[in-house]
């Protein structure tokens, strides 16, 4: 039904939506790579007139910056790690007959609907409050000192705040790509003498390659820029700085426009690269 | 060598029970076809001589030897699936030393023996390519190339040809019947087609309900059938059976007649009809005929192409001496 009318139409009829999305992406992405160039202190004076590359080399040059990097790295590997691994952990056991599995699947889904910021506060104030978290008093029970987990393990921390997060969601693609996996195929390496790890390392885990590559993908690109998390548990402080996070301080306590700015257009670079690298590998898998 | 001998085997899922207990030999050599119509449990049984499914009671022995608690791996059978299970990611050369790698066989023997399973099957042509680029047949091939490396003492094949088209499926049934005359290893085969078990076996087991309904060679049962479900089973097109008044004047609850036992002749004959539907093929014409005066439609098989069409009379004259007689239970009466 592609006639010269319905595609016209068909364009008409899309333009709303196309250009609301390119103006939701294009003014602020023009607005940073103004707000970048120029001199720009909100509370010093306001706009100073321009900039040039300054703002870029002093968001480097800063001691913050490569820690910052690094600590981003490390978060985005951690999460990715825990969630790939125990996504494919959980998946095999949700894929078992079990009792109540309806029930089950809904609760192993549930954390992914609670908001980041809730999630995190509830994490920091009910389990790992070094006074009154249920870690705490689990710790004593057993008779050991109770750690304070956001300041002495903050990495750890959030971690695995972030990851408790999106597991269900590694979870919930990864179970349907193994219940996709056709069973004759189990029973083939079964009868060809594979025991359960063989059979798992050769037909399940090549199985699940695509489905791991789309968690992978989609996981970094939102990795990249967690920020509630953060901002909520340790506010950047003991090691926990992502660039996200540095971005945000340049900006709003640091009151500079300009350097923070200049900093949203690097992170808007490693994004780029990351994901032209990443649908790379995933093109390949898709075949 | 490979004899299988189930002794009392029973099978039940929950409460149901979908094999009762049942004795079956298999000799060393021979090709056995399990027929029968969908659900009769042909496939669950074939699972049970593989070891995927566990039996409920009873003993399987393989060789003499009990294999009830073996794992399927130990039993030294092969299998061939209904949707081939290759496996996607590996290449067909991959797929057919998957076994021999799996038994740590050293790597020259695996290439020994995984060219000479495409020699045997004309692989070679394809060997490098993934099994997604194959067509069904040439699956069809590497799912029984993977099988034959292993060497195993007995073939196991579930509905192997049921996904191929007709031309193809006819080609596949004289490979696999070829491959059995040049290996001479026990077969086992299960199929819902009567035309294949017909083609194919040495030995033909009619399943129905869970329940062995005959064994014996395909001529034995087309010429003798133990009772009427057999008897409307194997051949094609069915048996007419016919029962009620007609039958008793033979004596029996039953009679049945082979539509190629029924001559169309030109005036007089037995029965008297009107032809309903008419096949004409070339070589055979079929014809269902209605108000012979029998509640039952009668199919005749007449030589050649009979220019007889729908509502022309037609005359029939049924042969006695290829009549089968049945009792009220379904048993054959000699």
């Amino acid at each position: 039904m592609a006639t010269k009318a319905s595609r016209s139409a068909a364009r008409i009829m899309m333009a709303p939506a196309v250009i609301l999305l390119l103006g939701w992406m294009l003014v602020p992405l023009i607005m940073t790579l103004w707000f970048s160039f120029r001199v720009y202190l909100p509370l010093r004076g306001g706009d100073q007139g321009w900039a040039g590359f300054d703002n870029y080399t002093r968001f480097v040059s800063s001691s913050s910056f490569w820690p910052a990097v690094q600590t981003t790295l490390i978060i985005v590997l951690g999460v990715l790690a825990i969630t790939v691994i125990f996504g494919i952990l959980i998946a095999l056991l949700l894929d078992q007959p079990i009792w109540g599995q309806g029930v089950v699947r809904i609760l192993v889904i549930a954390p992914f609907f609670v908001m980041p910021t809730v999630s995190a506060l509830v994490w920091k104030n009910m389990f790992m409050d070094p006074v009154n978290g249920l870690f705490a008093h689990l710790w004593r029970f057993f008779g050991a000192e109770p750690v304070s987990w956001l300041s002495d393990a903050s990495m750890g921390s959030i971690i695995m705040i972030v990851s408790w997060q999106w597991l269900p969601f590694a979870t919930l693609i990864l179970l349907t790509a193994v219940q996709s996996l056709d069973s004759e195929q189990l029973e083939a390496a079964e009868m060809d003498g594979a025991p359960w790890l063989k059979r798992f390392w050769f037909i399940v885990l090549p199985h699940l390659s695509r489905a791991i590559t789309i968690v992978i993908l989609i996981q970094t690109i939102f990795l990249l820029a967690i920020f509630a998390e953060i901002f909520v548990t340790t506010g950047g402080a003991f090691g926990t700085r992502t660039l996200s996070y540095l971005i945000f301080q340049r900006v709003l306590e640091s009151q500079n426009v300009g350097l923070g700015s200049a900093g949203g257009v690097y992170a808007i670079i490693l994004a780029n690269i990351i994901a032209i690298f990443l649908m790379r590998i995933v093109g390949k898998n898709l075949d | 060598m490979g004899q299988i001998q189930l002794k009392q085997v029973t099978k039940s899922f929950g409460d149901v029970q979908v094999i009762p207990p049942l004795d079956l030999t298999i000799e060393d050599g021979e090709f056995t076809v399990f027929v029968g119509p969908s659900g009769c449990g042909k496939s669950t049984l074939l699972r049970l001589i593989a070891g995927l499914e566990d039996i409920t009671t009873g003993h399987i022995e393989i060789d003499g030897t009990d294999a009830t608690d073996l794992v399927p791996a130990k039993r030294g059978l092969a299998m061939v699936f209904q949707s081939y299970a290759l496996y996607p990611h590996m290449s067909v050369r991959k797929n057919i030393a998957f076994p021999l790698r799996m038994a740590k066989m050293d790597k020259a023997e695996i290439d020994r023996r995984v060219n000479a399973a495409a020699e045997v099957l004309n692989l070679a042509d394809y060997i490098d390519r993934r099994p997604g680029q194959l067509s069904g047949g040439q699956r069809q091939r590497v799912a029984i190339g993977r099988a034959i490396v292993r060497e195993p003492s007995a073939f196991l094949f579930d509905e192997p040809l049921s996904n191929l088209d007709a031309a193809l499926r006819v080609g596949m049934r004289m490979e696999i019947s070829e491959l059995h005359k040049k290996l001479a290893t026990t077969m086992v085969y299960v199929t819902h087609d009567q035309v294949e078990a017909m083609t194919m076996a040495d030995k033909i087991v009619v399943l129905h309900a869970g329940v062995i309904e005959q064994v014996g060679s395909p001529l034995e049962l087309y010429r003798t059938p133990r009772n009427t479900f057999v008897a409307g089973f194997i051949g094609s097109p069915k048996m007419n059976l016919i029962n009620g008044e007609e039958a008793a004047k033979h004596n029996a609850a039953t009679i049945g007649i082979r539509p190629e036992h029924i001559d169309v002749v030109e005036s007089g004959g037995t029965w008297t009809g009107t032809v309903g539907v008419a096949e004409h093929l070339g070589s055979d014409t079929f014809f269902h005929i209605h108000n012979t005066g029998l509640a039952e439609t009668i199919t005749v098989r007449a030589i050649g192409d009979v220019s007889l069409t729908h509502g022309d009379t037609i005359h029939l004259n049924p042969r006695n001496d290829e009549l089968h007689r049945f009792g009220a239970d379904g048993l054959r009466i000699a």
